[in-house]
């Protein structure tokens, strides 16, 4: 009664990767056990509180009800894949430490990429959006108070930028104008 | 010296790994280990007649599967009872795995070892146990009732029955002008960590080394439990909390049957071996908290002036007692909160009911007791027409009768005596932050408009920071660089940072020349562990006298090189320099090589302690008798007593006339925990805090139903709240600081949840005029109550 084992090759934050798994292996457990990036946290396994949201083709995605034969041939970004080559953060990322938006920060990576995905959507969401746009994600430490606040910085920073907030972030090193040449050479450096 | 950083709001220095993707929770750790998943029981009490594995055995990828039988030595025994009491005279723990007889659901009964996850769910699922179905004793009350019982040898389901007296209060409730009665409930809810429970262990035979990472609030306790229960040498186990993902009290319950199994389990097939807790496991079988039942007696003069306070409640901690009385006694202390009750007498029992084990979660019956207390200050104003704040200053204990010894007994064994604390300042501020005063309008104007708003408030005071002790130990190593450890563990509250910041301050260096680890028995091996709102008290007082212990080693080394009075010398920026003389300096990092002795050189540095590198006196031994090679420290921190913070909130809740819908419309928070570290982490734990308390008033229950199954059993439908239910939150703090420690620090990880039941009843009930005694409260609820009215 052994598993039978399906080619899975994605795009994980730029880069192709190939892994063999069997059809009911989640695209979470993929991408934490068999591809070892454990930024996405698991905290429910029913898709409720968010933390393993993870960026499909561009769309903020519950890796935990995703099998990962689903996504094959399809891009996914994860938490690992926003900061620049150089180490910047990415704006949501640099908001949610300038806010204090994180405590234990488990459920952190969901939210990023949650935010992410939000903000493509919404860039200038007003406060009562930024509520709506976060409520998919549970936080059991900050009372959202702070994540609040950092979305609402991220959307400042990202549109000062000009930066598509499901991109990886502009390293410092490069002027404003090089920034969006500069995306594929971040990803390769960082792959 | 280098300008404090305490109370400085410094950005937290944990943030960019965890931002990044890259911490360290448990079940990262290792994807080649084996994982377990542990069979647990579907009924709240019944008699295991067998355990069938032969279906399981065939399952591709299977290690192994235990079963009671199959454990060895002390494994076979109950669980340690944690916290003996005298009152706790039924002490029944649990077997790790179940023995004959499953007393909740979710008791675990069998072990199974997997290549994976996938596959120990194949094989539980392959497992037929034969269970004979027994009576399930649910809710207090029945536990009281004992028509049935949960232990056989505890017919009335009483693990401990205690009282506590101060003066005599039905004497004082018969003689006085005013009495009230009321009965008070709050329902049961949980910890609920976003990170699930988890241990990984792997044995080095070569070594001959456990190595244990576990989501614990208690790395070194649980390092202790698996070494006396599994026989090995304390120092062949190491236990680290990595990264944890959320406490809340849950995980200082210790050692779970999982923390001694998995350890055992990767001895025996010398393998790795890793637990993962999934979502629905962590509802039926980490434990919950909150369940009371009160009955209040109060007797008042005219002003609102308690006379004579008498409480007797029943408490339901679950199947088992593993933690002892610390919940209950807790309540029965910390329900006077900020008032001075000089006539009182509490009477609570312990029960037991077929159901999860209660042990603490964030405020550790302190919510219990505020709601009780409070509401009783609200019935008292009602009763004689008086404005809410009024009753309760007039009751408040001055600030010129700190310290104020009521003549209990605290949950440490302890005098029952508060330290410090202004609580009619933070009353005044409280109404001013919210304009207590000018509600009233607010009221009738929204009445006039066909809504109905309401205010409450509600008061307490926190007993953190309790003992035995912690420690710290600062080591500066030849770089410059600080080394600081300490045993107790972090789940979110920014210990890296906060205790960075005392040694930095302490020592005169900059921040980023720290490095804080805690939660590893390698680098620390004395601690008790974080909970309590102990973790600031505790361990940032005991680096705070360690750091100073270095700081006087480093200017003793530096007068000798200098010849200067170590009352000359100051150290800036890592540099130690002579007072008014700027441009003779010594580096902490130098100062540390010339602290250790050397016979070999390694490089230029070094070189300056070598044997031949300066006139040394020939007749005196390179370490003097009194020293030790090394720029290092440790030191302890030992409070007599707690120290008490204290605080009020009051909140505006605004009732939909047709769905009795409730929504927080404001919620202010007056914080008092004396000396304030760092302002950013302190407002992000009342944040988070209040986020709890929220959810304990409106939202979260565990809604068992008669058989003792959990009906609620996932976040679907326990319902924690979103960003959505959380409102914003406007903070004032006061700072009273403590008299009984270095740094006058008192706890702040668990107020902000504390007063949320009591404040949010009493907003509702101004409200709608319905009285409220039972909490949490949901929409439902309310409007049967109205419609009761």
């Amino acid at each position: 009664m052994s598993d039978e084992l399906h080619e899975v090759t994605l795009v994980v934050n730029g880069r192709p990767m190939t892994a063999r798994v069997p059809a009911r292996r989640l695209l979470s457990d993929a991408l934490r056990h068999d591809l070892e990036l454990t930024g996405t946290h698991v905290g429910c396994e029913h898709g409720v509180c968010g933390a393993c949201t993870v960026l499909v083709d561009g769309r903020p995605t519950r890796s935990c009800l995703t099998f990962a034969v689903m996504v094959d041939g399809q891009e996914v970004t994860t938490v690992e894949g926003l900061a620049a080559a150089d180490g910047t953060l990415h704006p949501v990322q640099q908001a949610f430490h300038d806010c204090h938006g994180l405590q234990c920060g488990f459920c952190t990576p969901g939210f990023v990429m949650s935010v992410c995905g939000f903000l493509a959507d919404n860039p200038d969401p007003s406060d009562d959006e930024v509520t709506e746009g976060i409520s998919g994600n549970l936080c059991r430490c900050t009372g959202y108070q702070n994540i609040r606040a950092a979305v609402k910085q991220a959307a400042g920073t990202l549109a000062e930028q000009g930066l598509d907030p499901r991109q990886r972030a502009r390293s410092a090193s490069l002027a404003p104008e090089q920034g969006a040449v500069a995306q594929d050479d971040d990803q390769e450096a960082a792959s | 010296m280098t300008t404090s950083m305490i109370g400085e709001r410094v950005q937290r220095r944990e943030d960019d790994r965890l931002l990044r993707g890259l911490g360290n929770y448990t079940d990262d750790i290792a994807h080649d280990a084996y994982e377990v998943a542990v069979v647990r029981s579907p009924h709240a009490h019944a008699r295991v007649k067998d355990v069938d594995v032969t279906d399981a055995l065939d399952v591709d990828g299977l290690v192994a599967i235990y079963t009671h039988e199959d454990l060895t030595g002390r494994l076979q025994e109950r669980g340690p009872l944690l916290i003996p009491h005298p009152s706790l005279t039924a002490p029944v723990t649990q077997h790790m795995l179940a023995k004959d007889v499953v007393s909740h659901v979710g008791q675990a009964i069998a072990l199974v070892v997997a290549t994976d996850r996938y596959a120990a769910e194949d094989a539980m699922e392959r497992i037929r146990v034969d269970y004979e179905v027994l009576h399930a004793v649910v809710g207090p009350r029945n536990a009281a009732a004992a028509e049935h019982a949960v232990h056989p040898d505890v017919p009335d389901n009483v693990a401990a029955h205690m009282v506590q007296t101060i003066g005599d209060a039905e004497q004082a409730i018969e003689a006085a002008p005013h009495r009230l009665h009321l009965e008070l409930e709050i329902e049961r809810s949980a910890s609920t960590p976003m990170e699930t429970r988890g241990v990984y262990a792997r044995w080095d035979e070569r070594d001959r080394n456990l190595r244990v990472y576990t989501s614990t609030q208690a790395p070194t306790s649980v390092r202790a439990a698996i070494a006396s229960i599994l026989e090995l040498p304390l120092q062949q186990v190491d236990v680290i909390a990595p990264d944890v993902g959320g406490g809340f009290g849950v995980k200082i319950m210790h050692p779970w049957p999982e923390e001694l199994l998995v350890p055992w389990a990767a001895l025996k097939l010398d393998h790795p071996v890793k637990f993962t807790e999934d979502r629905r496991e962590h509802f039926i079988s980490a434990n919950h908290e909150r369940e009371q039942v009160h009955t209040v007696d109060v007797g008042f003069d005219d002003d609102g002036r308690i006379l004579g306070l008498s409480v007797d409640f029943l408490h339901d901690h679950g199947a088992f007692i593993p933690y002892g009385l610390i919940v209950p006694i807790i309540t029965s202390t910390q329900l006077l909160g900020p008032y001075a009750i000089e006539a009182y007498r509490v009477e609570f029992r312990s029960l037991f009911t077929n159901t999860v084990p209660v042990t603490p979660y964030r405020g550790a019956g302190r919510p219990q007791g505020c709601f009780v207390m409070e509401r009783t200050m609200d019935a008292i104003a009602s009763e004689l027409g008086l404005d809410r704040t009024e009753v309760r200053l007039g009751n408040m204990i001055r600030p010129e009768q700190m310290p104020y010894e009521f003549g209990l007994m605290f949950q440490d064994g302890r005098d029952y005596t508060y330290d410090s604390g202004d609580f009619p300042a933070s009353l005044a501020k409280l109404k001013e932050l919210m304009d207590w005063d000018g509600f009233a309008q607010v009221r009738e104007e929204a009445r006039a408009e066909g809504r109905m708003v309401g205010i409450g408030m509600a008061a307490y005071v926190e007993g953190t920071g309790v003992g035995p002790y912690e420690g710290g130990h600062v080591l500066i190593e030849p770089s410059g660089k600080v080394q600081v450890a300490t045993g107790l563990s972090s789940q979110g509250q920014g210990h890296q940072t906060a205790f960075a910041q005392i040694a930095a301050s302490e020592l005169g260096v900059r921040i980023e020349d720290v490095e804080v680890v805690t939660g590893d028995t390698r680098r620390f091996q004395y601690a008790v562990g974080t909970f309590a709102s102990r973790a600031a008290v505790m361990s940032g007082n005991a680096i705070a006298l360690a750091t100073r212990k270095v700081r006087d080693k480093a200017l003793k080394i530096a007068s000798e090189a200098l010849e200067v009075s170590p009352q000359d010398l100051e150290i800036v920026d890592g540099q130690v320099r002579v007072v008014g003389s700027p441009d003779v300096t010594l580096s902490l990092g130098v100062i540390s090589t010339m602290s250790n002795p050397l016979r070999y050189a390694f490089d230029e540095q070094a070189a300056i302690a070598t044997q031949f590198a300066q006139p040394a006196d020939p007749d005196r031994p390179p370490v003097a008798d009194d020293e030790e090679p090394g720029l290092e420290g440790t030191d302890y921190y030992s409070p007599v007593r707690s120290t008490f913070a204290n605080g009020m909130h009051a909140v505006v809740v605004e009732v939909d006339p047709e769905t009795s819908d409730i929504r927080i419309l404001r919620y202010g928070v007056v914080h008092d925990c004396g000396t304030l570290i760092n302002p950013i982490i302190v407002e992000g734990q009342v944040h988070g805090g209040v986020a709890q308390g929220v959810g304990g008033a409106l939202y979260e229950r565990m809604a068992y139903d008669e058989h003792g199954q959990l009906q609620n059993a996932s976040f679907m439908d326990f319902l924690m709240p979103y960003a959505t239910e959380v409102p914003s939150i406007e903070i004032d703090h006061l700072e009273t600081p403590s008299p009984l420690n270095p740094l006058g620090i008192k706890g702040a990880g668990e107020a902000g949840v504390i007063p949320g039941a009591a404040a949010i009843a009493a907003a509702i009930e101004d409200a709608t005029g319905i009285t409220i005694t039972r909490m949490p409260i949901s929409p439902s609820d309310l409007h049967h109550l109205r419609q009761e009215s």
